[in-house]
């Protein structure tokens, strides 16, 4: 197989993951117009409730597979958990307040969940790679994949077409693009906006906890893992647009091919791969591929 | 004194220069009495302090930069590099290389990140030390990877610094330092530059109406950020004896964020005391709550948030000033 098709898959593989992991941050800064830097402990506590949940379930001696399901399970706890509890008692006091303070109390927020999960799941590694190997391996053209690759790129497309259905197709989607619009003439029409903002957030977090359900398999779980997933979400996010779901999809694409072709071409570059993207398009077009210009307040 | 502290200001006439000196005169002496232990926490915490006034004035004209880290870090690994490398002894030699080393990246940084503002403006110096990080932590044959590398005892002024007198030389060294810096401090929040950053805080485009070039403001401060920075990596290399990555991390940037929010963002008493003090937590709570201290820092963070948001010491001070007639 020719170094073009590996770079195309390894690329198509990995923006599934980037695409997972910033999605959530694209959506709750879209709607909420916050910046969520506690996106990566969310992230984190996604992989930790996964690991937790896929070691529970394989002590029962239960069918394998099934281990798969578990994993969106960990996403809904944190969703319905952390979600309410982080919007309502955090965040709403926050709407409308200056950008930097905003920015700042997730800030802390990401402390205070850093050292939650320490204090609950300890510091030392933890390992549920079973599901990893559960899917056998996929030959394509002479190179051997994991199956769990696929899977990976197939509950990306499958989140990302649910949550454009959900956006575009159903009633409370439509309520979120209207507050997306202007807030002020949704209330004025009887939207309930605490209740579009607190499913918003709650939903991102699920999303950011998938991500994390979804990558525990195939990582050690240690503290800090979310600081780089911020990072990384974040230069996807901007690559895109800052907002746009479309956006984040075509960010995670761009990131997930021009890194595996530093992978396969110039692996130095690799680990520069992310920021070069995003300068490169913030140079050319300062908010992303996707956004509009921003008004500027006089 | 006083004044210059709490609001920054350097006119001679408030400042009483011979106070000035005086209280320079004592605290130079304070470090050949006080005990070992905390003229080196004092040391950290004025070093570290430096970085964080820089993070202050850009505070000042509304950016968070969560990536002073990689200033600091980058100071810091001058040293390493300078001694490593080519063998430089000499701790002036050290402090002019690393400030240049500091004002050089932050020459190149500045150039795409002055164009950004508010969360952009954060979360790309937030990328920018994480690449740091990353390439100190990969090219470990240069670098010493995550173990990072030691710093030998410099000689001052050609002469050898004996080990056991190190530690006061060494506080000396960075009260000498933080005196010149919180001296250039005072000059640019005096020059229409530091006023033209209040400005830019309040109404961006208004600057830009006047006359007024907003992003040679932000570029220069940025850079002024930079090297005091890294000057604070440098002193804190030489008081730690040793520096590793995570000096480049975003948990150290994030330490100069939050003292920045305890301190406000008048004055240049503020930032400094703040971070002794908070070195002087620090080094308590580390003893006693290893996994829950950041916990902590991000609940006082929430405090001041609501509580206090232009900071605790600035409130503090407003109040007193207001009861006393």
């Amino acid at each position: 197989m020719s170094t073009l098709t590996i770079i195309g898959v390894d690329g198509v593989v990995f923006a599934a993951w980037l695409f997972l992991i910033s999605v959530g941050l694209t959506l709750i800064y879209g709607v909420l117009r916050i910046l969520n830097i506690a996106h990566g402990s969310l992230y984190a506590l996604g992989a930790y409730t996964g690991a937790t949940l896929l070691l529970a379930y394989f002590r029962h001696d239960l069918w394998p597979l099934g281990s798969l399901a578990v994993l969106p399970l960990a996403a809904l706890l944190v969703g319905v958990t952390a979600g309410p509890l982080i919007e309502r008692g955090l965040l709403q006091r926050m709407y409308g307040r200056d950008e930097i303070l905003q920015l700042l109390t997730t800030y802390a927020l990401f402390l205070i969940l850093e050292d939650v999960m320490k204090l609950v799941w300890g510091t030392s590694p933890y390992y549920a790679y079973r599901p990893y190997g559960l899917l056998g391996q996929v030959s394509l053209g002479g190179v051997v994949y994991p199956g769990y690759s696929f899977l990976l790129v197939g509950i990306a497309a499958l989140t990302g077409a649910a949550l454009w259905a959900f956006v575009n197709r159903s009633r409370f989607g439509r309520l979120v693009v209207a507050v997306i619009h202007d807030p002020e003439i949704s209330v004025a029409m009887g939207v309930n906006l605490p209740r579009v903002y607190v499913v918003t957030f709650s939903l991102g977090a699920a999303l950011a906890a998938l991500g994390g359900a979804y990558t525990a398999p195939m990582i050690a779980i240690v503290p800090g893992i979310g600081v780089e997933v911020i990072v990384v979400a974040f230069a996807v996010v901007v690559v895109g647009g800052l907002g746009s779901l479309e956006g984040a999809a075509l960010g995670a694409l761009i990131v997930g091919v021009v890194r595996s072709a530093a992978v396969h071409l110039l692996p130095t570059l690799e680990l520069f791969t992310i920021y070069l993207v995003m300068a490169g398009v913030l140079l050319l077009r300062p908010y992303g591929l996707l956004a509009g210009e921003r008004v500027r307040r006089l | 004194m006083i004044r210059l502290l709490v609001e920054g200001d350097a006119r001679p006439a408030t400042a009483g220069w011979a106070l000035v000196a005086a209280g320079i005169g004592a605290a130079l002496a304070l470090g050949w009495v006080l005990p070992r232990w905390l003229t080196f926490v004092v040391t950290q915490g004025l070093a570290k302090g430096l970085a964080v006034m820089g993070v202050v004035l850009l505070m000042r004209a509304g950016l968070v930069s969560f990536g002073q880290g990689l200033y600091y870090a980058g100071g810091a690994y001058a040293v390493g590099f300078a001694a490593r490398l080519v063998g430089l002894r000499e701790a002036t030699g050290h402090a002019a290389l690393g400030v240049a080393a500091g004002v050089l990246l932050g020459a190149l940084v500045g150039v795409v990140v002055a164009r950004y503002r508010s969360i952009f403006f954060a979360m790309l110096t937030l990328a920018f030390s994480m690449v740091l990080y990353g390439v100190l932590i990969k090219a470990y044959t240069v670098t010493g990877g995550s173990d990072g590398m030691p710093i030998p005892l410099p000689t001052l002024l050609g002469l050898p610094v004996p080990a056991d007198r190190a530690g006061a030389i060494v506080y000396d060294v960075t009260i000498g330092c933080v005196a010149l810096a919180v001296y250039v401090i005072a000059r640019y929040l005096a020059s229409p530059l530091g006023f033209l950053m209040r400005a830019i805080r309040d109404n961006e485009v208004r600057v830009q109406y006047l006359g007024g070039s907003v992003r040679r403001a932000i570029y220069r401060t940025y850079v002024l950020a930079a090297g005091l920075a890294a000057l604070g990596g440098v002193l804190g290399a030489f008081n730690v004896g040793h520096i590793d990555p995570d000096l480049a991390y975003w948990t150290t940037s994030g330490e100069f964020v939050f003292v920045t929010l305890i301190g406000g963002l008048e004055g240049v008493g503020a930032p400094l005391g703040g971070a002794v003090a908070y070195e002087l937590v620090k080094s308590y709570a580390f003893k006693y709550a290893p996994y829950a201290w950041e916990m902590v820092v991000g609940i006082a963070m929430l405090v001041i948030i609501f509580l206090f948001p232009e900071g605790v010491w600035v409130s503090l001070a407003r109040r007193r000033r207001r009861t006393s007639p």
